[in-house]
């Protein structure tokens, strides 16, 4: 059996199998219903799962971000799907001041099992209000849990894991991500929140990154092959917490590493990644530490401008032959 | 709504134990017991006092960083109000919370928000989900008429119609957002008629009297748990006090708080159980007694309290239960 699907159908098959499995759970967005989803990940859900469950809201996401927080409070498991990245800071107050504070504020007794998904990253040319990456902007709060499913495999696992956990999860699915296709195995057991995933082994230099530049640093890695650069891939995962272990055990193998951040670099998850091997492995590095990020700028729509703005695969490729000193 | 003797006897209770709570908390704040902010709520005592003399254990309540009035008429106990005050582990947010952000599971109380409109989704989502668990709760959403200029009163006001929620809307309308009057401010200063604009169900109501607030509140949660649809109240009130303890009254005039004064609750109510020919059964002298003893005691549990050791600081980020 051909079990090869796409990102879009992996989210859309763990959505399924949560509304079946658990009536506690349902769905919650601009247009997820009537629409199928901005991105097609909710085609169909409305049909079988009927309008109760599967819910259009109005363009007020404060208010049905929020009133996920209230329904996971009072016994639902919500989904609440958000456009983009961009729209979800309209939501903002609810998630930095609700949903990661209340189980703090009362001191343990509420809690917050809320999964907020939304589309991040750039490269369709949708210019400065549509593409950004601020997955790790979030990473920065203490009370939520950050996922970036990659692979399909994960697009998959981590909708269950997040509805499991007892408190507020964000999940970051990039949008070119959705017609990505992989192998899916529903059977598997999910890798937990908080554990990073070694995609490739190697020797000499380690690539920590999350995300669709997962693949772009797979391929860079290749063409570092023919080079005689043995490089070894972690995906991330999970923002926050971070796999503060798998980072540096394969650091302590590698002894130089670069990271490939999808955010801009002030300020950003790469910059914290380095602070903590810094604390953690300083005396384990051959190399200055090194990292690929979106330029500092607003993303413009110009299809050249925005390819120089984001993450390539030739600048991981030429910033990782700097960091083995071959350039 | 009867008012019998009993009850004339419990509102006049609960409407003074908040008055002199909130006397005692600025004593001890003066004295640094307290730290923080401390918003009063003296003045305003009638509504939260005859709105929760309506409501059932399993209803919700969610109200603002001007709470002590709410979580005291809900049932939270004045010694865990008081020991979360201190910021004591024995406080109803285990030093958590403070002022603003009072919380209790047993009573169901929400909080304690202190972001203005922030609370009005979270009632949205209470109430989803208690329709969806086919639940016959209310959820009770209290806020000030500064939350009306909130984008999230509008969208939360929309979606509880939209939606049919058992939500009752509370605006305690004191005039003022912190300092600037609401004239100031809006355009529309009847607050009902922008609820009415959602097709809910609105009335302006004199928040000055218990005994009004009790009546409105008894029609609206009955109305609500019948119908599924949510109710709004405005509740026409005055705060007496200053905003919270860093405020000089600069924005108001001396003789507008004498005259709101003069419908102090306590005193709107004295006179109306004069009139009903119950004022007599109420001994004032022994009320004035059992609130002594209640706020002696929970000023005794505070300073006997314990404060967290700084091991624990880092806990209730995460669920220390990973229950799903």
């Amino acid at each position: 059996m051909d079990n090869t699907t796409t990102y879009r159908e992996a989210v859309k098959l763990a959505i399924r199998k949560a509304m079946s499995e658990d009536e506690r759970v349902f769905l919650m967005g601009e247009d997820v219903g009537h629409y199928g989803g901005c991105f097609a990940v909710s085609m169909g859900l409305l049909d079988e799962y009927g309008d109760k469950r599967i819910i259009d809201t109005p363009l007020s996401e404060s208010a049905f971000t929020g009133a996920g927080v209230g329904a996971a409070m009072n016994g639902m498991r919500p989904i609440v799907e958000i456009m983009t990245v961009n729209f979800s800071l309209l939501a903002l107050d609810q998630i930095m001041n609700n949903a990661a504070t209340l189980l703090h504020m009362s001191g343990g007794q509420f809690n917050v099992p809320l999964v907020i998904r939304m589309a991040t990253g750039g490269g369709k040319q949708l210019g400065a209000q549509h593409s950004h990456s601020l997955e790790g902007w979030y990473a920065h709060i203490p009370g939520l849990k950050v996922l970036t499913p990659a692979t399909v495999q994960d697009a998959y696992d981590m909708l269950g894991l997040a509805l499991s956990d007892p408190d507020p999860v964000l999940i970051f699915e990039n949008s070119i991500l959705y017609n990505s296709k992989g192998i899916l195995d529903t059977k598997a057991t999910p890798l937990a929140i908080g554990k990073a995933l070694v995609q490739k082994e190697g020797k000499n230099l380690t690539i920590l990154t999350y995300g669709i530049n997962l693949f772009k640093s797979l391929e860079a890695a290749e063409i570092l092959a023919k080079n005689g650069v043995d490089v070894e891939v972690i995906d991330l995962r999970s923002l926050r917490p971070l796999d503060d272990e798998t980072i540096m055990k394969s650091i302590k193998k590698t002894h130089r590493v670069l990271i490939v951040d999808d955010g801009w670099r002030s300020g950003s998850i790469s910059a914290e990644i380095m602070a903590r091997i810094n604390e953690q492995a300083f005396y384990e590095l051959d190399a200055l530490m090194a990292r690929v990020c979106t330029v500092e700028v607003p993303l413009p729509y110009a299809k050249h401008l925005e390819d120089a703005a984001i993450v390539q695969v030739d600048k991981i490729v030429d910033m990782a032959k700097k960091v083995m000193g071959l350039s | 709504m009867e008012l019998d003797v009993t009850k004339a006897k419990e509102f006049y209770k609960q409407m003074l134990l908040i008055r002199r709570f909130e006397e005692k908390c600025v004593e001890l704040y003066s004295n640094q017991k307290i730290g923080g902010f401390l918003h009063l709520y003296i003045g305003e005592e009638a509504i939260a006092v005859g709105i929760m003399s309506v409501l059932d254990e399993d209803d919700s309540v969610l109200a603002t960083y001007r709470e002590h009035g709410q979580a005291l008429a809900r049932g939270i106990s004045a010694k865990s109000i008081m020991a979360e005050m201190y910021g004591k582990v024995e406080g109803c947010s285990r030093g958590r919370g403070g002022s603003m952000h009072l919380f209790d599971a047993k009573t169901r109380f929400y909080g304690g928000s202190a972001i203005v409109g922030g609370s009005l989704p979270l009632a949205v989502g209470m109430a989803l989900a208690d329709k969806m668990q086919n639940k016959n709760r209310v959820t009770v959403c209290i806020f000030g008429d500064g939350a009306v200029a909130e984008g999230e009163f509008h969208e939360s006001l929309n979606l509880a119609a939209l939606w049919n929620l058992p939500i009752l809307f509370v605006c305690e309308n004191n005039s003022y957002a912190m300092g600037t009057a609401l004239k100031l401010t809006q355009s529309q200063t009847d607050i009902y008629k922008k609820a009415e604009s959602y097709k809910i169900h609105s009335k302006q109501i004199d928040g000055m009297s218990v005994i009004d607030v009790a009546k409105a509140s008894t029609r609206a949660v009955e109305d609500i748990r019948e119908s599924n649809a949510p109710m709004f109240l405005e509740c026409l009130t005055y705060r007496f006090r200053a905003h919270s303890m860093f405020d000089a009254e600069l924005y108001r005039e001396k003789s507008e708080v004498e005259e709101w004064k003069r419908k102090d609750p306590l005193i709107v109510f004295e006179e109306k159980l004069k009139e009903m020919e119950l004022w007599s059964e109420i001994d004032t002298k022994e009320i004035e007694g059992e609130i002594k003893t209640i706020i002696d005691e929970a000023v005794e549990f505070a300073e006997n309290g314990t404060l967290e050791p700084i091991e624990d600081l880092e806990r209730f980020v995460y669920s220390e239960v990973q229950n799903g």
